[in-house]
């Protein structure tokens, strides 16, 4: 028997239970994990939501929902202007066999008319939304992680081996802004590995090669050029502002001073190093896990450690380390997983074998101890010693315990 | 008989070995053992004074000896004891 729309409304009031936005409050202080649901369009979404809502149009229900939860205990609340759309998509649920489902009454309107929070979502321009889209379906990135990403600001120490595959992949991933640090120019005897530069570009400066490509990739990304050779004259302003620091610098000096000022200044360093089938990787994590001074507190003598233009690499391996590299500087940006903080992982291509160690901060390092912390607050930072790679004086060359290092 | 993995570094001065079994109670006597059949490694893992050098790390299993027992940790026969050096490689 047909029913009218009065009668429809009638029968789904007598089998969804209805909340007022008070009570909605109260449900999520009890249950924190309670669903709500904002089944609204995707204009009216746009002009503002309840804060950890989730989105779900009515339309897209029945097929979305089970991409939110599955669990059929689950409290969940459904919301739309007024309060009447969330009945019907409450009442879809409770036949979906969603037990513990409620609407908000009033809506959206008696919400925001409580007084209570709410939020305007991040808004992406048209080509946003389809560039990152593979990242906006990802519950983890979402729109809240790629708005974070396309405000970050990487630092990439090198545009070579490692860089060249970070570069392009940050800027795939909308990183907002990409900073360079390279002195060098593309030699043809770079391109078995780094990717980021061409044929064509041989002779010009690294920096600006790495620009055309992250561009022709990614317009949107600033890229901003730093045609230096870190040093301790430079090194806190180059770090300056930067939310990670991707470190494919090819000397010790590079990397001691690197780790020092980056502590100082409190940047993650998402650390790798290249030697023929083999790679090394992890992340400092300033005071949360060892500095590359807890690691290796000398360096070696150059013989122990030349570099690739001595001894050669496997032009895929710092292809792989340097998306490895990446994978942990997303995950630092967008907050998600467990970073590689406190773990070093070998990487071996002839075995394709990965060996994980456990990393500890050393409690007398010179530069990441409490101890340490607490002398550089106090403007007297504990002397690095000599023989453990030190600062030089200013004015002075860079000279580790009397070696040199094979660049 | 423990194994010691050799890195890349030091695989010239250990017969090109990846991996060399040894025996030895402790990580000290691994190491002077894996020195004794490959003598050349002495000074790039050892002091003069018989200590680890600062820029090697040795691991038993996944732990760095330096917190655990130094070079006298005792070493079970299926341990794996490995041998890092800092690396440098990066840009070029």
């Amino acid at each position: 028997m047909p029913k009218s729309y009065t009668e429809i409304l009638r029968d789904l009031r007598a089998s969804v239970p209805e909340l007022s936005p008070l009570e909605v409050e109260l449900a999520l202080e009890r249950r924190p994990d309670t669903l709500i649901l904002d089944v609204r369009e995707e204009s009216e979404w746009e002009q503002g939501h309840i804060p950890d809502a989730s989105f779900i149009p009515r339309g897209y229900l029945e097929q979305s929902i089970e991409g939110e939860t599955t669990d059929h205990d689950r409290p969940i609340v459904t919301y739309c202007a007024e309060g009447i759309r969330s009945l019907f998509a409450a009442r879809t649920l409770q036949e979906m066999g969603y037990a513990n489902v409620a609407s908000m009454a009033g809506g959206f309107r008696a919400w925001k008319a409580h007084g209570l929070p709410w939020k305007t979502p991040v808004a992406f321009t048209t080509e946003q939304r389809q560039r990152y889209s593979r990242h906006l379906l990802i519950p983890e990135v979402g729109a809240e992680g790629q708005k974070r990403l396309l405000d970050s600001k990487v630092l990439l120490l090198g545009a070579g081996g490692l860089g060249s595959p970070a570069a392009l992949y940050l800027a795939a991933a909308g990183v907002g802004t990409i900073g360079i640090v390279d002195f060098d120019t593309v030699d043809l005897s770079n391109l078995q590995r780094q990717v980021i530069h061409t044929t064509e570009r041989v002779g010009t400066k690294k920096t600006e090669s790495a620009r055309t490509a992250i561009n022709a990739l990614n317009p949107e990304v600033r890229v901003v050029l730093h045609e230096e050779v870190l040093d301790d004259s430079n090194v806190e302003r180059l770090i300056a502002g930067y939310d990670v620091i991707l470190d494919g610098t090819d000397t010790f000096e590079t990397r001691y001073t690197l780790n020092d000022a980056a502590v100082a200044a409190g940047i993650p360093v998402v650390h790798a190093s290249v030697f023929r089938f083999e790679g090394q990787l992890t992340v400092f994590v300033p005071y949360e896990g060892p500095c590359y001074r807890c690691l290796y507190p000398t360096p070696p003598p150059p013989e122990l450690a030349p570099g690739c233009s001595v001894a050669g690499v496997l032009g895929v391996v710092p292809g792989i380390m340097g998306m490895l590299q990446t994978n942990e500087a997303l995950k630092l940006l967008l907050g998600v997983g467990d970073s590689l903080a406190g773990r070093l992982v070998i990487f071996d291509a002839l075995d394709a074998s990965f060996t994980e160690l456990r990393l500890r901060r050393d409690p007398a390092c010179p530069v990441c101890s409490d101890a340490a912390r607490e002398a550089r607050a106090a403007g007297r930072p504990l002397p690095i010693p000599a023989a453990a790679g030190a600062a030089p004086a200013a004015g002075q060359p860079f000279v580790l315990g009397g070696r040199g290092v094979i660049a | 008989m423990s194994t010691v993995r050799i890195p890349p570094v030091l695989r010239p001065a250990a017969g090109q070995n990846k991996q060399v079994d040894v025996s030895g109670a402790t990580v000290g006597e691994v190491i002077e053992g894996l020195i004794g059949r490959y003598p050349n490694l002495r000074q790039q893992l050892l002091t003069d004074e018989g200590g680890l050098n600062r820029f090697v790390n040795v691991y038993l299993n996944d732990q760095d000896i330096r917190y655990l027992g130094e070079l006298a940790t005792p070493v079970d026969d299926r341990d794996t004891v490995v041998i890092l050096p800092a690396m440098a490689g990066g840009a070029g």
